[in-house]
């Protein structure tokens, strides 16, 4: 060969950089006692009733294609769905599509949208995959930064602030992961305002939208003029604990769904039936089951934000998501080293916020989708060395208690998704 | 404060602390414990305890589930007989049913020879049981919310994002 295979690859491809928790991935993986709130998943396993729909799926011989856009009987379950929570209406035969994941669905709407050189607004910190899938589809990132002062708020004159004459679109993730920040009503209002006077489009991921825990979720294609202009993506992964299942689904204009379901028929075909069935099972019957969860969620989010009060590390209120978004700034140390001392001294994973982008440099990630008794453990290591690094506690309000860790052993690969 | 909310902690978890209930609850621990007080005065908690897998423990047990019938008697209806088989310390619970029989006892020994004595002698020949059909247990496999040996563990990945 004259040339390597490094020469060889797509530099768009080449030059999108490596995931910068990469090193601590292995690190995490290496060390073993690890309780982790590193998780971007929920610790439920899907509910049993979902789980045996799609076994008597399975049993009834349900192995076969689905339609591109999915089986028409899941796209009518979602269209009510939509119609009955937020009053939205989309056509289950022109507006839906059923994706492999909002991953896909996010990738197949960029691909469809975005020409080379066109700008591409995401507020920041972001989901680790944003900014990449808008390189692989020829775009320009436009972060727009957001911090404590605003609660994690992307306002309405920052977006207005970064427009330019190639801005195409905006794209929101309310509830928001890392943060948990939740975008109010008057604030999605103001900022499709802007969305209409610039004509843009807004990509809109609301996967954590049942997770709210303060509040309503304001549904951004539910705000006057925005239906025509959102891509709405959502599917079952984290409101009915169904990640691996992959299955979730884009609505929009119907000829952009077309556009889409275009891209989707060469190269995916259609999502796995076995999941398009259980994520019927889910629309159907699964909500008690999920509005469990979601109590559940909130008992911990006050626990976690109680026991950083405690430890002297400022944290603004997640209202949303199963992410609380500390600030380590008082430690002395930067996220990196925070992480990585957390992880080595006392054994727990969180996710540096840098990984989400510069703004998140300064916080920690912590997922408290995690049993109340290893997240117990795991905020009373954290509490020990944040101590020892010299940060005064406020009280300690609860007896130390000891409880068995997660084996690092445990998971499946000891490796990492993303 | 939502007391049902309080007695659902406890009844997953009665070794939870009055602070820790208080942070979930978003409420002071002062106001917990007054509640939990109050509501232990009024037996609307009867009892904390300890599920046990005694299998697991070493100990050997024999559990049957016993259907009773018994004939009603007049102004107390079925509840001075069953009353009276609750006293039995080798009964765990007695509840009326509504269907083929009345009575469903479950009793605990540490043989089969205990239990059948126990059914034989004491249970059948209270005045008012007109039969009993005992059905010995082989196997628990789930019990008060709680799989046995459930075998479903946290497969996920250490860090995701």
């Amino acid at each position: 060969m004259n040339k390597t295979w490094c020469e060889r690859i797509n530099p768009v491809v080449r030059d999108i950089p490596p995931s910068g928790i990469r090193r601590f991935f292995d690190m995490v993986a290496e060390t073993r006692g690890v309780i982790s709130l590193g998780v971007g998943e929920p610790d439920f396993v899907t509910p049993w009733h979902i789980r045996e729909a799609c076994i008597y799926s399975l049993e009834k011989g349900y192995t076969m294609y689905t339609s591109n856009s999915g089986l028409l009987e899941l796209r009518c379950a979602i269209a009510r769905d939509l119609a009955g929570t937020y009053g939205v209406f989309y056509d289950p035969r022109s507006e839906i599509l059923v994706t492999v994941g909002v991953s896909q669905a996010l990738d197949l709407a960029l691909r469809a949208l975005v020409c080379p050189g066109d700008e591409v607004l995401i507020p920041e910190p972001s989901y680790v995959s944003y900014a990449p899938t808008v390189m692989l589809a020829g775009g320009k990132v436009v972060s727009l930064p957001t911090g404590t002062e605003q609660g994690f708020c992307l306002r309405a004159h920052q977006v207005e602030a970064a427009i330019t004459p190639r801005t195409k679109l905006l794209l929101l993730c309310y509830p928001n992961n890392p943060t948990g920040a939740v975008l109010d009503r008057k604030t999605l209002l103001e900022i499709a305002e802007v969305a209409v006077a610039h004509d843009l489009i807004v990509i809109s991921d609301e996967i954590y939208d049942k997770l709210t825990y303060v509040g309503q979720h304001t549904c951004v294609a539910s705000l006057p003029g925005m239906k025509e202009r959102t891509v709405l993506l959502n599917g079952f992964s984290k409101s009915y604990a169904m990640t691996g299942w992959r299955v979730g689904y884009a609505c929009g204009n119907a000829d952009f769904i077309a556009a889409m379901t275009k891209i989707h028929q060469y190269t995916m075909l259609c999502a796995p039936i076995t999941a398009q069935m259980a994520a019927l099972e889910a629309l159907k019957n699964g909500r008690p089951a999920m509005e469990r969860m979601v109590r559940e969620y909130n008992r911990r989010r006050h626990v976690v934000l109680h026991a950083f009060r405690d430890m002297g590390l400022p944290c603004f209120e997640p209202k949303g998501a199963f992410y609380a978004f500390p600030e380590i700034r008082v430690t002395g140390l930067t996220s990196e080293e925070f992480a990585e001392a957390l992880l080595q001294e006392e054994k727990v994973a969180v996710v540096p916020g840098n990984a989400f982008g510069p703004s998140g440099e300064g916080f920690v990630r912590c997922s408290y989708a995690a049993s109340l008794e290893d997240l117990g453990e795991a905020l009373r290591r954290m509490a020990q060395l944040v101590r020892r690094l010299g940060v005064r506690p406020r009280v300690i309000s609860t007896p130390p208690k000891s409880h068995p860790p997660r084996e690092a052993g445990m998971s499946a690969a000891g490796g990492v998704s993303s | 404060m939502n007391k049902l909310e309080l007695l659902e902690f406890l009844e997953d978890n009665a070794r939870l602390t009055p602070e820790e209930i208080a942070v979930m609850l978003q409420t002071d621990p002062g106001e917990v414990r007054r509640v939990i007080q109050e509501l232990e005065e009024n037996k609307t908690i009867l009892k904390y305890i300890t599920l046990v897998d005694w299998e697991k423990a070493g100990e050997e047990k024999v559990s049957a589930l016993i259907e009773v019938r018994i004939t009603p008697q007049r102004d107390v209806g079925f509840d001075a007989v069953a009353r009276r088989i609750s006293r039995f310390p080798e009964v765990r619970s007695v509840r009326l049913m509504s269907g083929a029989y009345d009575l469903a006892v479950f009793i605990e020994g540490r043989t089969m020879r205990e239990v059948s004595h126990f059914v034989a002698t004491k249970l059948a020949t209270i005045e008012g049981v007109v039969s009993t059909t005992t059905h010995f247990v082989l196997k628990t496999y789930k019990q008060d919310g709680v799989i046995v040996d459930d075998g479903e563990e946290d497969r996920r990945l250490m860090v995701t994002p």
